[in-house]
């Protein structure tokens, strides 16, 4: 039992990966690859020897889905909307907008057309790949097993590749607006001038090294805690339910159901969290506080 | 937790929807958003002046009203002062009326009293003359003495 149960864990925590295998690399059913090529992973440890050549189908087909799903259903209300009495669909897309619009105005006061439909974005996009944590753990991955796919793990933000990649995009707004609003040299010198300054020319050379560790772990842990932190939450949410997945089917409700209604809780706030925490660093990238 | 090209198609994607929410999701709805935020304004600012012009208007028939009632009563006093003079006016012509009838009339007594009075003395004046013949028994030249008895008929 404790060697299927892990087993178990193990296969709903493996990706489906698409990668590039070397040549004469031995595959799990024995077979050797004769020249290097791409093809779909049969366990973990073919996946991890993929090493960066190698996509997460699932992921990025479920993100990809849900972030079309998204814009086809905003995009409707927008084709549609009217500033007459508006219709059902058109009031929620008018709620969630307001209320990322209200965020944005609160934290930001620039003025940057970007800011407030990426926040948008990274709420609903990131909401509804929290969403698929609600469906039950072996619904999806049991019907795809039948459809021939040995792995299959539908919710996007418990891969870290994700999160990384939507929190690195974030840092390079924050960069790229940065350079823009400080230039360059603004740039560098709140990199390096900061916090320790001295009027001494050569003090303050001297502390250039040690502010630009400072500042620039302070830079790099942005999208470092962005990204871990979304997949932290979701990730162990996600192993909980698998967890309780192992108990007899007739004793699962008793702690799935509660665990489920916290994590509306969670997924929600998870989703807000990332996008205010966007809002704060693009904010902060914008303003000249030194 | 393999770190791989995953990354790099989900900030591909997250680039592409955050771009096309940008052209395609987030305008038109907030120049919905913006344009219904105008009508409603424009809406209550509407009703705010109907609301004046109301007021403003139930001021004015007040006044008109009040303005109508004072020109009513100011008519009725007119009238009733004018009412007050014809009648004034027609006493003191029926009086005038009256005094000068009561002087026609006096006038009339006086010349019939005058014409008797004349009429009087000279058959007073006949009288006389036929008594002082008797008492004469002699004719009077009525030419002779008319200068005497013009005299006596002026001192009746």
């Amino acid at each position: 039992m404790a060697g299927s149960a892990s087993e178990y864990i193990q296969h709903h925590l493996q990706n489906l990966t698409y990668g590039k295998l070397p040549a004469g690399y031995e595959r799990a059913d024995g077979s050797v690859m004769s020249e290097a090529g791409w093809t779909m992973a049969h366990n973990a440890r073919e996946a991890s020897d993929m090493g960066f050549w190698a996509v997460h189908v699932d992921s990025l087909g479920w993100a990809v889905a849900l972030g079309v799903l998204f814009l086809f259903i905003f995009r409707m209300a927008a084709k549609r909307a009217t500033s007459g009495q508006p219709s059902g669909l058109q009031n929620f897309v008018e709620i969630l907008i307001e209320f990322v619009d209200t965020s944005v105005k609160e934290t930001f006061h620039g003025r940057n057309k970007v800011i407030a439909p990426l926040s948008l974005t990274i709420f609903c996009w990131v909401f509804l790949m929290n969403l698929m944590d609600l469906v039950p753990v072996d619904f999806l991955p049991q019907l795809f097993h039948l459809m021939g796919l040995e792995y299959m793990k539908v919710v996007p933000t418990t891969d870290v590749n994700v999160t990384l990649g939507m929190s690195l995009s974030v840092f390079f707004l924050i960069i790229y607006y940065s350079i823009k609003v400080k230039g360059v040299g603004g740039f560098l010198g709140e990199l390096t001038l900061h916090p320790f300054s001295s009027d001494n020319l050569f003090l303050k050379i001297l502390l250039v090294p040690v502010n630009f560790l400072l500042e620039g772990v302070s830079l790099l842990a942005k999208p470092i805690s962005l990204a871990l932190r979304l997949f932290g939450n979701l990730y162990a949410g996600e192993l909980i339910f698998i967890l309780i997945a192992l108990l007899p089917f007739w004793a699962q409700w008793a702690l799935s159901v509660p665990w489920a209604i916290f994590h509306i809780l969670i997924i929600t706030l998870q989703a807000f969290i990332f996008m205010m925490l966007t809002i704060v660093y693009l904010s902060m990238a914008h303003e000249d506080s030194h | 937790m393999n770190i791989n090209l995953t990354m790099i198609g989900q900030a591909i994607a997250f680039f592409i929807f955050v771009v096309f929410c940008m052209k395609y999701v987030w305008p038109p709805i907030m120049a919905a958003l913006q344009e219904r935020q105008k009508k409603i304004a424009d809406g209550l600012a509407a009703s705010d002046r109907a609301a004046r012009d109301l007021e403003l208007a139930q001021e004015k028939s007040a006044q008109e009203l009040r303005e109508a009632k004072q020109q009513a009563a100011g008519l009725i006093e007119q009238a009733n002062k004018r009412a007050a003079q014809i009648v004034e006016a027609s006493k003191d012509d029926a009086r005038k009326e009256g005094q000068k009838l009561i002087e026609q009339a006096k006038a009339e007594i006086e010349q019939e009293r005058n014409q008797a009075r004349d009429a009087l003395r000279a058959e007073i004046a006949a009288i006389a003359v036929a008594g002082a013949e008797k008492i004469l028994e002699t004719s009077v030249d009525a030419n002779k003495h008319s200068e005497m008895l013009d005299k006596l008929a002026a001192e009746l």
